[in-house]
Parts: structure tokens; C-alpha cells; sequence
């Protein structure tokens, strides 16, 4: 401790308004990657909106738009997109339940918090996996 | 500052509302998640009488337009705060909060269209 302290050691480099260059190099702890992939993921569902409406829309119209619907997510590209968006809910909501317990003062010490949010990744990912096995027919 | 004689428009209380609006629709919404998750992947019926079954009772369409309204409501929250934290040139800002509106409010409209043609 007393280490860290002394004036012989280099300063620690402070970043205020951070540039894009530095964006990439900077390593945010657990918590800060989860509190970014929140927005990113919450960003990515509300530009997608329109299409899981349009989805949504096939699935209902009538029997034959609900076979279009299979026909356009048995393409690839479609596949893909539907798994980042499945990524993007399911970090979403872990991420969003973790916020509500963080609300009502749950797991706010510090390593208690850095738990919680490794625990964000440990649900969201298993279950994208999942989510991926099945799309892609593995089962 | 304030406008007019009571009004404030910033201070600690300024955006409270909001704040806990999106923390309402996110338990409304992650309640609805669930609830949709167990009821479609415990039912084994993939036809497409069975899907549309689902949504043909009254009650269905409405408790999906309210969530619906909950997540449009949620977004709309989200993408200011993104937008008030990133885009600092009022112009831009103001477009872009204008254009945020109008996108969820073609989805929420659609969103009706949708349910009630089943």
C-alpha cells in the first residue's frame, strides 16, 4: 500500500472526455463492460424493433406468411441476425435484472458488484449457446 | 433555473419521474419476458393454429398492447438518455430525439394493426 503512495511511482494516467482512440486501448472492469454492452444491446433491439415487428407481423397473418417466416429464418445471414438480437435481449435483461438488485442496495460492495456482473455473462452466454445450438439445428 | 414561477428544470428531483418510469417498465417488461419464455417452450404445438390461437383471446391482445406500450415507453427513455449523453450539438440532438419518437410511434401503431388482425 505504502508503495503505491510514494511519489516514486509513475502516476496513474487519468482519462476525462475520452477520445475514440483512446476507446479502444482503455480496459473497462466486469461491471463497466456490462453497463456498456446494456446500452449497446438496448440500442441494437430499439433499431430492430421494426423488424421483430415485421416478424411478428408474418407469424400471425396467416398460414401461408407463417411459412414465409420459416423460409426466411432458415437463411444464414437471417440466422445470424436473429442471434445477436437474442444475444442482445438476453444481455439486456440479466444486465437489467442486475440494475434493479443494484437499485435496492443488493451486491453494491465492491467485489459483490464485480461478482454480479461476471454473473450477467454467465446467464446471458450459456443461454445465447443454447439459443445457437437451436437455430442451427445441433438439436 | 426557473421558468416561469414554479416550474425547475434542473435540480436533484428533475428526471426522477422518468428514472423511475423506465425502472417500472423494466419489471413490467422482464415479467412479461418470462411469462412468454415458459408459456411458448412449454407448449409443443409449432403449428401456425396453434401460435395464433394464442393471441386470438381479447385479453391476450391487450395485455401484449400494454406490454407493448411498456417496452415503447422503455425504449423511448433509453435512446434520450443515449442521445443527451453522446450528441452534444442541440440541432442534431433535437433531430435525432424527433426521429426517435416518430420510429416508436410507427411501431406502436403497427403493433396494434398486427394484433387485432388476427
Amino acid at each position: 500500500m505504502s508503495a503505491s503512495a510514494s511519489p516514486l511511482t509513475a502516476r496513474r494516467r487519468e482519462f476525462r472526455n475520452i477520445s475514440i482512440e483512446q476507446i479502444v486501448r482503455y480496459r473497462l472492469p466486469p461491471a463497466g463492460m456490462v453497463s456498456i454492452l446494456h446500452r449497446a444491446s438496448g440500442a441494437l433491439l430499439f433499431l430492430a424493433l421494426p423488424l421483430v415487428l415485421w416478424l411478428f407481423d408474418l407469424s400471425l397473418m396467416s398460414e401461408s406468411s407463417f411459412l414465409r417466416l420459416r423460409e426466411f429464418a432458415s437463411g444464414w445471414i437471417a440466422r445470424l441476425v436473429l442471434l445477436a438480437l437474442i444475444w442482445a435481449l438476453l444481455h439486456h435483461f440479466a444486465a437489467g435484472v442486475r440494475y434493479l438488485l443494484l437499485d435496492l442496495h443488493v451486491a453494491i460492495e465492491r467485489a459483490a458488484a464485480q461478482r454480479s456482473a461476471l454473473a450477467v455473462y454467465a446467464v446471458s452466454l450459456p443461454l445465447t449457446l443454447l439459443a445457437a445450438f437451436k437455430l442451427f439445428g445441433v438439436f | 433555473m426557473a421558468i416561469g414561477a414554479k416550474r425547475l428544470v434542473v435540480g436533484a428531483h428533475y428526471g426522477l419521474g422518468d428514472w423511475l418510469a423506465q425502472r417500472i417498465s423494466a419489471v413490467i417488461l422482464g415479467g412479461c419476458l418470462l411469462a412468454f419464455a415458459i408459456v411458448v417452450l412449454s407448449r409443443g404445438d409449432r403449428s401456425y393454429d396453434g401460435w395464433a390461437g394464442m393471441f386470438a383471446p381479447l385479453w391476450v391482445k391487450i395485455v401484449s398492447l400494454l406490454a407493448i406500450a411498456a417496452l415503447i415507453y422503455h425504449a423511448w427513455i433509453g435512446m434520450r438518455d443515449i442521445w443527451m449523453d453522446y450528441i452534444k450539438p442541440a440541432g442534431i440532438r433535437l433531430a435525432l430525439v424527433v426521429l426517435t419518437a416518430l420510429w416508436l410511434a410507427f411501431c406502436a401503431v403497427w403493433s396494434v394493426q398486427i394484433l387485432w388482425r388476427v
